[in-house]
């Protein structure tokens, strides 16, 4: 499932820790590299590895319908439920609509309890078939 | 470190070496009274599809985060920590093949405890946007600053 993950991904640490429903589940182990404020994660690591999710979920369900077009980002909202503490953090995307040449996703971080997210994002994506 | 006046000229390069700043490598450029311009470098291991040797979106969002923070501290003249609580990004266009990004982020109005920012991103000409960012960041109490389970 590596090629889930984009360059940017593995730079961070992103790994693939399972799947939930169909959707990859990933993982980030809390580094320095991703502190923001001592003691707490850095808003932009947290939106990095959402971001990641929403893509990694969007590409594996391309995959299963033998798509692989380039993946071009429109937008994204992060909203930020609760400070991130310095332990590792899940992120789960799920895909709201998959069209034809947009997707809409809704993705979640969390660290105890996926109950009680930190962190969620909705990401418009647009999509660019290569050949 | 977290109190008192802060003067971006003296302290960016403290916040900038460290953590996840340090790590994407931003660098200070500019600031006013009440925005701070930062820097992206291009970097390989930071693109989002290897077909395409752009800078992908995550790092960006890390740099308009982090150039909003500062804008929030030129304009408040004090250097409190701050929390993103919401951060929209819109991607107007790719950046160039291996172009750095610049950030530009100014904190147009301050409540008590609330900041709102708004910014642009640009890979050389700031009439010409890869991104526009919009943001509300609320204000730290810095005795809370660490978490304490």
């Amino acid at each position: 499932m590596a090629d889930l993950l984009t360059a940017y991904a593995r730079a961070l640490g992103v790994t693939v820790a399972g799947t939930d429903d169909g959707a990859p589940v990933l993982s980030l182990g809390f580094s320095h590299d991703l502190e923001g404020r001592p003691g707490a994660w850095h808003g932009g690591a947290i939106a990095g590895l959402l971001e990641t999710a929403g893509y990694a979920a969007l590409r594996s369900a391309l995959a299963e319908a033998g798509r692989d077009p380039l993946l071009k980002p429109i937008n994204v909202t992060v909203q930020y439920l609760s400070t991130g503490k310095p332990q590792a953090s899940y992120a789960r995307g799920r895909i709201v609509r998959l069209g034809r040449r947009n997707a809409n996703l809704a993705v979640e971080a969390w660290q105890d309890d996926p109950a009680k997210p930190i962190a969620s994002a909705v990401m418009n994506i647009l999509m660019v078939e290569s050949d | 470190m977290f109190s008192g006046t802060f003067d971006p000229a003296v302290l960016s390069d403290w916040v900038l070496k460290r953590a996840h700043p340090g790590w994407l490598g931003l660098r200070y450029r500019d600031h006013g009274d009440d925005w701070c311009e930062l820097e992206l470098p291009w970097r390989a291991d930071l693109v989002g599809d290897e077909r395409q040797p752009v800078l992908a979106s995550g790092p960006i969002v890390s740099l308009m985060d982090m150039a909003a923070g500062m804008a929030i501290w030129v304009a408040n003249g004090e250097f409190r920590p701050v929390a993103t609580l919401d951060l929209r990004v819109d991607y107007l266009r790719p950046a160039r093949e291996c172009a750095s990004v610049i950030g530009r982020v100014t904190c147009y109005r301050m409540t008590r405890s609330a900041a709102f920012v708004r910014g642009t991103a640009h890979d050389g000409d700031p009439g010409d946007a890869v991104a526009e960012v919009t943001g509300v960041f609320m204000t730290l109490d810095p005795k809370r600053m660490v978490w304490r389970g």
